[in-house]
């Protein structure tokens, strides 16, 4: 297949950035998207000029670490599908593709397509935890947690904290990734306890690092690799109503 | 010279309590006054460092990622062994001490192994307080499943994602640490030396890879938790950052490396479908639970649909050669009753490299949804690679590099040669001989990080003063100088072939000549490629733009410097042994069936190199290994 790219190129956060239009020339269908860019990198590389800069690592869909935006959807619009899952037989010969970094105030760009993703720590770090250090804790069977509760909370944690719900989000907001972890902590018994104070100290955390709130748009669902429900955002909002009359 | 381990002596039952009453200690008020670095936040490395800010240490944590969180343990599948008998199958802190000795081919040290048996109930328990969702059943107790080289079912998992839990565990009471500011985080930071004081590790230098700083770093302990190095390989289940580069400096300062050449290839693997082709995938060792693997009997059969060869004409060849252990042998030698059929022109799918992973008989019995709730994301991951359903046909899968059992040589405390430099988890060579069994490698991570580390560093810190070398001496400037010479270096070739070319090639000679099957023909070869292509790299890589910019042409460059070295002890290592064991396979020494053959007699020991530099001859050290717990015997699992 012969592919014509738009790729956003920008050099650091005070850089204004541009699309660049490069040619693909000759891409397997069972390439997946990275493939494929790496092939153009070569190409790049061997005139001399700069790569393209994109994150990634594991490859298999679970590191988390891919963020692109492909023809205005982060990780390319495929149901379940991080960009390094993403094969190029989703895509036809002649296809024009648009490829740009996650966008949001909270993500200053590093290069091109690489972006700063410290705000999720900063979330993670106010209280995305249960307050157990290492040793001195019961037997793993002496809290028996019914199966549902213990799906549930699998359910939420199957985020990998890409950051394509803010991406996708028309408020930056993180609501998603941050109710994910919220929720997940929440139902069991082991994190119950601190419920409250997490809550608040994690959406508390999520204002101060430049995301928005929620406005029911449910992009950040669609967009989701791991498919987290927004209901998990219900519970968000549910467990910060109880924590505030608390 | 003759290593030491230092390994308790006396009842190996009560080593380890004996050992950690022996141990010292640091004052709680002390602690704060040490500073620990702790390069790499997987399992290993992420538990180690929360653990030892709880302790009350400042700790400074590195990873190359934008976030701790992303370290490669997280995309391990399949489950964590424990002994802890909920399943009332007969298991038991001694049958997984046995099964992880005789696992690994009686090639690892009976104590480390012992201890890591032993705690490996504790992390179960601390996981399930951090609030990991382990699978459950509908009376709310934890699940478990069968994993190779074991007849009992001692693998606790959450779904397919089961190094993700853990690894969000053992980040989320690092974010806690974070928080309550007993340790500091350096993301998006690649160590590229280690600072040697004296003989002692004092620290390290890195480079900021976001802006090309190259900086240093003090400490008065340095913990490696950096993973394998199956990249030398080029394509594997490793993520695309995983390399051998902060080992390898570490080598490069005297740190030993031992049996480099025990490398895992991973049985279940999605084959490779072209050349330009960047990683491979694994499919979880759970699968083969419920999965038959077989090839076409007749070589004809093998160009036909799955579906239109009759059971008859099908050789379920694991079962047929393994009947006690069946589907679920060993991974070594999984692997290569794979590569066997294949090499019989009994391979299926494009190039003829697989063999079919089927489920119709346990879909059969148990129904599509039980299977989709066992493995749902496993399949839904295969089709998105190859296209196909496999609940509708048969998985093709073959091996590929996934581990490495080998690594930095390490004390029974965890310390390597270098005082003051800790090596852990899968970097360190410790627990799992020549062969890991499955669901091991994240149970050792966390054992190392949890509940190892944090009891034996103390008996080294109450040794040094604290902080009595800081970034300011002479040793960091002339590493960072060193570092900057590389990579300016590396920068000025200018040649005509990328860094990537270089690695496909690279891999392609280790994958040919070193890989599943090894003769002293084809290493040889191999100890004479790899110099000269060694050589052609250094005059004719070409590394664009500069160290000042966020670049992963030159991140990748330098990684793959490390591994030409590296690569040549690999071979030695495996040329160096003249036997067969677990995932080290020597075509000349093997038993009228084609099982490996060990030779206790001259081998039973861990070969650790010490590097003298690039194209000089490394020098061996052994380290004697004795059994006085298992008998040493031939490894049957039939």
């Amino acid at each position: 297949m012969k592919l014509k790219l738009h790729v956003w190129r920008q050099n650091g956060p005070n850089d204004q950035g541009k699309l660049e239009t490069i040619d693909a020339p000759s891409v397997s269908p069972d390439q997946s998207f990275l493939e494929m860019l790496d092939d153009v990198n070569q190409t790049l590389a061997l005139e001399g000029k700069d790569v393209i800069a994109f994150d990634h690592d594991c490859r298999e869909g679970i590191c988390g670490m891919c963020s692109q935006v492909i023809n205005g959807v982060p990780h390319g619009g495929q149901d379940r599908t991080t960009v390094c899952q993403l094969h190029m037989r989703k895509f036809k010969d002649g296809d024009e593709i648009f490829i740009e970094p996650w966008k949001a105030r909270a993500f200053p760009v590093i290069k091109d397509l690489v972006v700063d993703r410290n705000g999720l720590e900063k979330i993670m770090q106010a209280g995305g935890y249960t307050s157990c250090h290492t040793g001195g804790v019961a037997d793993g069977n002496a809290l028996p947690i019914g199966k549902p509760v213990a799906d549930y909370s699998m359910d939420a944690a199957e985020c990998i904290g890409c950051g394509a719900c803010v991406a996708s989000c028309p408020n930056s907001s993180a609501m998603l990734y941050t109710g994910a972890k919220v929720a997940q902590l929440a139902v069991l018994p082991q994190g119950k306890i601190e419920a409250a104070k997490r809550v608040m100290a994690m959406t508390e955390a999520a204002k101060e690092n430049g995301f928005g709130n929620c406005s029911n748009h449910y992009e950040c669902q669609a967009s989701c690799p791991k498919g987290v429900d927004v209901k998990f955002i219900s519970k968000l909002n549910r467990e910060y109503m109880k924590a505030l009359v608390k | 010279m003759i290593l030491d381990g230092k390994c308790p002596t006396g009842p190996i039952e009560t080593s380890w309590d004996r050992h950690r009453f022996e141990s010292k200690l640091v004052n709680p008020s002390n602690k704060r006054k040490y500073k620990v670095l702790c390069v790499g936040t997987g399992l290993a490395g992420g538990a180690a460092a929360a653990s030892l800010g709880e302790l009350g240490y400042q700790v400074e944590a590195f990873c190359y990622q934008d976030s701790a969180r992303r370290a490669h343990s997280i995309a391990a599948q399949g489950g964590i062994n424990a002994a802890k008998n909920y399943p009332n199958d007969g298991d038991s802190v001694y049958r997984l001490f046995y099964d992880t000795i005789k696992g690994g081919d009686f090639r690892a040290r009976e104590a480390d192994v012992w201890r890591l048996a032993q705690v490996s109930n504790n992390i179960i328990d601390q996981c399930v307080a951090q609030g990991v969702p382990f699978a459950r059943d509908y009376a709310g107790y934890l699940d478990n499943r069968s994993f190779g080289g074991a007849q009992v079912s001692r693998t606790f998992y959450a779904r397919g994602q089961t190094g993700q839990q853990l690894l969000l565990g053992a980040y989320s009471a690092l974010s806690r640490q974070v928080k309550a500011g007993t340790v500091k985080l350096h993301e998006r930071r690649e160590m590229l030396d280690l600072v040697v004081v004296d003989g002692v590790a004092k620290g390290i230098t890195c480079r900021n890879m976001v802006n090309g700083d190259i900086e240093s770093h003090w400490g008065d302990a340095v913990i490696l938790a950096t993973g394998g190095y199956v990249n030398v390989f080029y394509l594997s289940t490793n993520a695309m950052g995983c390399s051998v580069t902060a080992a390898w400096k570490a080598a490069r300062k005297g740190a030993y490396m031992a049996n480099p050449c025990y490398t895992q290839i991973h049985p279940t693997c999605i084959p490779q479908h072209g050349d330009q082709q960047s990683k491979l995938t694994l499919m979880s060792e759970s699968l083969r639970n419920d999965g038959r693997c077989w090839v076409p009997k007749k070589t004809e059969d093998c160009e036909k649909p799955a579906g239109e060869i009759a059971d008859d004409d099908r050789d379920y060849y694991l079962e047929r050669k393994y009947p006690s252990f069946g589907n679920l042998a060993p991974r070594d030698i999984a692997s290569r009753a794979a590569k066997e059929q294949c090499d019989d022109e009994r391979g299926v799918g494009p190039g003829k490299r697989g063999v079919y992973l089927d489920f119709a008989d346990s879909i059969k019995r148990l129904s599509e949804d039980t299977i989709r709730e066992r493995y749902g994301n496993l399949f839904e991951m295969y089709e998105k690679i190859t296209d196909e359903n496999a609940y509708k046909q048969p998985m093709r899968i073959y091996p590929a590099p996934h581990y490495s059992m080998g690594g930095l040589w390490v004390d029974y405390n965890c310390m390597s040669n270098v005082p003051g430099l800790f090596v852990l988890g899968e970097a360190n060579f410790s627990v799992h001989g020549a062969n890991r069994l499955g669901a091991s490698a994240l149970m050792q991570g966390l054992a190392d990080g949890y509940f190892v580390i944090p009891y034996t560093i103390a008996n080294y810190l109450v040794t040094v003063k604290p902080g009595e070398v800081k970034a300011d001496h002479e040793a960091f400037k002339a590493s960072a100088d060193a570092v900057k010479a590389d990579i300016d270096k590396l920068l000025s070739i200018n040649g005509t072939k990328t860094p990537s070319e270089f690695h496909r090639e690279l891999g392609k000679i280790m994958w040919e000549k070193v890989g599943m099957a090894r003769s002293d023909e084809s290493l040889k070869e191999a100890l004479k490629l790899i110099p000269a292509l060694r050589d052609e790299f250094w005059k004719n890589v070409k590394v664009v733009g500069t160290n000042e910019q966020f670049n992963q042409e030159l991140e990748n460059a330098g990684r793959l410097a490390d591994f030409f070295e590296f690569a040549e002890i690999l071979a030695k290592d495996a040329l160096n042994r003249e036997e067969s064991c677990g995932g080290h396979f020597r075509t000349e020494h093997q038993t009228n069936d084609g099982e490996a053959m060990r030779n206790d007699e001259d081998f039973c020991y861990v070969a650790a190199w010490e590097f003298k530099g690039a194209g000089v001859e490394p020098e061996l050290h052994k380290e004697p290994l004795k059994f006085d717990n298992v008998k040493l015997a031939v490894r049957s699992y039939k």
